[in-house]
C-alpha cells in the first residue's frame, strides 16, 4: 500500500523553490590522483602543449590550443588507445567570451576511461576536422556545423546535416530565437507557394490557449452557437440534439445541468 | 431433389434500385486506400489501428506505400520544416478525389513542439479534412475519424468537383 501522505497541508509542501539557485560547481580534482591519467599527462605534454588538466568527475579534461587539435587526439588515438570518439560538438560562450569552446568526448576501452578534450575559437575561426582520424567526426563534425555555423578546414563533405540546405541562420546559436527568425517561421510557405502567398497564409499560430472569438469556422462560440461560418454577431443557432448519430449516448439537457458561475470554486 | 431455380416472374427478380451517387460513394467509402505516412509516435497507434486487434481491413481501409494508389492521407505526427516541400508533392502526386486526416496534436498545430523546425499545423501545407486531437490518439480515435471520413463522403454526389479548400 501507498504511504499516506497529508496533501491538504500546505504547510508541509515544499512547493517554494528558489528561483536563483545556482548548482554547485562539480570539484576539480589533480591529475595525480589518478594513475593512468597522470602516466598518459606525462606522454601527452611531451608531444604537444597543453594548457590545464584536470580530472571531474573521474574523467580528464584536457584544454588544448585549438591548432594542436589533430595532433593531441592522433596522440591519445594512437598512442594511448582512446579510440572511440563518443561526442564531438560546440557550446556558444559568444554572450560571455565572444569564443566557442570545441569538445571531444573520447573513450578507451582497454583503459576503461574517458578524457575530454576541449578548445576555444574566436567567431568567424575555422577548425582542423579529425576525421581522418575517427570516422564518427564526420557527421558530428556537419551537426557543429549545421548548429553553430563552425567551418570546419579539411572536411570531406561539410554540409548541414539536420537542417535543410537552404536553410537561414544557425539554431543552436543563443542569439537564435526560439520559435526562429522571419526566413525560419516562412520557410515552408515561401518554398512550397512562394512569397507572395504569405498574405494568404497568414503568420504561424503560436498561442496555444488563443481561441479566436470570431471564427465560427472551427470554434463554436459557447452558449452562443451560430452556424458554422455564420457572423459571429447573427442569431444564435437552437441545438436540440447533440448527438443524432450516437443512440447510446444521453442527449445533453442544459436545462438539466447546472452551471457553476464561480469558476473558483 | 432440392429447387434450385428462381422463379424471376411473380415478384422473385434479384433486382436492387439505388442511385449512382449512392453505389459510387458506397464504393468510395468502404474503399478507403491509405497513404502510409507515418512521422511520429502517432504512427505507432496507425500501425495499432492497422493491425488486428482494431482491423482496418474490415473498413476497406488498406494501407498503401504509394501516393498514387491511395486516396486518404493519415498525416501521424509531427511534421518538420524540412519535410513540409515533400508531403505536399506527395499530396499533389494523389489521384482525386483525395482526403486528409491530420493526427495527432503536432499534425494539428505542431503541438508541443513550439520550435522554429517544426510546422505549426500541416493545414499550412495541405488542405486538412479532419483533425483528431489527442497525443497521441488511441486507435479507437482514428477509427472514429474514418468513420467521420466515410460519413462526409456519402454527403457528396460524385458529378461535383471537389472544392478547392481553404488553402491555395
Amino acid at each position: 500500500m501507498r504511504p499516506y501522505k497529508d496533501r491538504k497541508n500546505l504547510q508541509k509542501k515544499a512547493y517554494y523553490t528558489d528561483r536563483f539557485w545556482v548548482a554547485p560547481r562539480v570539484p576539480r580534482e589533480s591529475i595525480e590522483k589518478d594513475e593512468v591519467f597522470s602516466k598518459d599527462f606525462e606522454s601527452l605534454t611531451k608531444e604537444c602543449p597543453i594548457k590545464e588538466a584536470y580530472l571531474e568527475v573521474g574523467q580528464m579534461v584536457l584544454i588544448i590550443d585549438p591548432k594542436d587539435n589533430l595532433k593531441v587526439l592522433k596522440h591519445l588515438k594512437e598512442k594511448l588507445g582512446y579510440e572511440i570518439l563518443s561526442e564531438l560538438s560546440a557550446i556558444d560562450y559568444l554572450a560571455q567570451d565572444g569564443e566557442f569552446e570545441i569538445f571531444y568526448q573520447l573513450l578507451s576501452l582497454q583503459k576503461r576511461k574517458r578524457i575530454r578534450v576541449k578548445c576555444r575559437i574566436k567567431e568567424g575561426e575555422a577548425i582542423e576536422s579529425v576525421n581522418s582520424l575517427f570516422r564518427s567526426a564526420d557527421w558530428s563534425e556537419r551537426e557543429m556545423y549545421d548548429m553553430f555555423g563552425i567551418e570546419v578546414n579539411n572536411h570531406p563533405y561539410l554540409k548541414r546535416l539536420l537542417m535543410p540546405d537552404d536553410w537561414v541562420g544557425h539554431p543552436l546559436l543563443k542569439t537564435y530565437p526560439l520559435h526562429g527568425d522571419e526566413a525560419a517561421q516562412w520557410y515552408e510557405v515561401d518554398k512550397i507557394f512562394g512569397k507572395e502567398y504569405r498574405e494568404i497564409i497568414g503568420p504561424e499560430q503560436r498561442d496555444a490557449a488563443f481561441v479566436d472569438p470570431n471564427d465560427t469556422c472551427n470554434f463554436a462560440r459557447i452558449k452562443h452557437e451560430v452556424p458554422r461560418c455564420a457572423d459571429p454577431n447573427s442569431e444564435p443557432e437552437k441545438i436540440e440534439v447533440f448527438n443524432d448519430d450516437a443512440p447510446l449516448v444521453e442527449t445533453f439537457d442544459l436545462k438539466k445541468s447546472k452551471i457553476v458561475e464561480d469558476r473558483t470554486r | 431433389m432440392a429447387q434450385h431455380q428462381v422463379n424471376y416472374t411473380n415478384g422473385g427478380l434479384p433486382v436492387a434500385l439505388t442511385t449512382v451517387d449512392k453505389l459510387v460513394n458506397w464504393g468510395r467509402t468502404n474503399s478507403l486506400w491509405v497513404l502510409t505516412y507515418g512521422l511520429a509516435c502517432c504512427a505507432i497507434e496507425m500501425m495499432a489501428s492497422g493491425a488486428s486487434r482494431y482491423d482496418f481491413d474490415r473498413f476497406g481501409v488498406i494501407f498503401r506505400a504509394s501516393p498514387r494508389q491511395s486516396d486518404v492521407m493519415i498525416v501521424a505526427g509531427t511534421l518538420t520544416k524540412k519535410h513540409a516541400e515533400f508531403i505536399r508533392r506527395l499530396y499533389d502526386q494523389m489521384a482525386e478525389p483525395k482526403w486528409v486526416i491530420s493526427m495527432g496534436s503536432c499534425a494539428n498545430t505542431g503541438g508541443m513542439f513550439n520550435t522554429y523546425a517544426t510546422v505549426q499545423g500541416v493545414d499550412r501545407v495541405i488542405p486538412v479534412d479532419i483533425y483528431l486531437p489527442g497525443c497521441a490518439p488511441r486507435p479507437e480515435t482514428l477509427q472514429y475519424a474514418v468513420m467521420l471520413l466515410q460519413k462526409k463522403i456519402r454527403k457528396r454526389t460524385i458529378f461535383q468537383k471537389q472544392k478547392p479548400k481553404r488553402l491555395v
